[in-house]
């Protein structure tokens, strides 16, 4: 916004554009609302947090679950990352990148038609453990490795 | 809208391996721009897939993952032919679904 005194045809603009944004606001909350996007889960700020927020507690290091990605990332800013679960009946995937500002980077749900066994790419701050986490049968299993980061990946 | 997702799927063994690149900001909302202000969290909360009409995956995500996301998955089964739907809605209610055949 500039700061020279209001014209009448800025001023309509300004109108027209607070209105939009109101209605827009209003029309697409409920979207989000009605999916059920876990804030809490996405908003706790240490692993700890994140997995007492997704309701994970009792976790086990298991060898069938699996965390796939190189020990040093060059660029923080895209850290491929695999999380491959042999454990029976895995319902749920979580990736958590412990010292980043939100720690719960992807919740994925695997249904019966979907192999335990997913890959994206995730931003880094800094080095940190990055931990997969698998839910199955309401227990929970972990694997953790440490990436190196030698370039953050947050607006550095 | 956003810009097109790239869509891979090839079955292979009764596995679907599905690949999507997405064209997508993701903002963390901890960045500021040049005047020191802060840029607001802009990024892909939901995504889901569908193999021919049926939800097959689904998974939400905050703003850790990479600027223009790369998501790997597989489905069990799925064949030459098949249709697989990727969805995705982000923060701001933005959605955009792309579609592609299986190999």
């Amino acid at each position: 916004m500039t700061s020279q005194p209001l014209n009448r045809r800025g001023f309509l603009t300004r109108v027209a554009a607070l209105g939009l944004t109101t209605a827009l606001g209003t029309t697409l909350a409920p979207h989000l609302a009605r999916a059920e996007w876990n804030k809490a889960a996405f908003d706790g700020k240490s692993t700890a947090d994140a997995m007492k927020a997704l309701g994970a507690s009792g976790t086990a290091d298991s060898a069938d679950v699996q965390i796939l990605a190189s020990d040093i990332a060059e660029n923080g800013a895209v850290v491929p990352v695999q999380a491959v679960s042999k454990v029976p009946g895995t319902t749920r995937i979580a990736i958590l990148v412990d010292k980043n500002p939100s720690t719960l980077a992807a919740l994925f749900d695997v249904g019966p038609d979907m192999v335990a066994d997913v890959t994206t790419r995730i931003k880094m701050g800094q080095t940190s453990n990055v931990t997969v986490l698998v839910e199955a049968g309401g227990k929970y299993f972990t694997a953790t490795k440490e990436i190196k980061v030698t370039l953050g990946g947050c607006g550095g | 809208m956003g810009n097109p997702m790239k869509i891979r799927a090839a079955a292979k063994d009764g596995i679907t391996e599905v690949k999507v690149l997405m064209s997508h900001e993701m903002e963390t909302g901890l960045r500021k721009d040049a005047s020191g202000n802060t840029i607001p969290a802009w990024f892909i909360a939901e995504i889901s897939a569908k193999l021919n009409g049926k939800q097959v995956m689904t998974a939400q995500w905050g703003p850790s993952i990479s600027k223009n996301p790369f998501l790997s998955f597989k489905i069990k089964g799925g064949k030459a032919g098949d249709k697989v739907a990727v969805t995705w809605v982000d923060n701001k209610g933005d959605t955009r679904t792309d579609e592609a055949s299986v190999t």
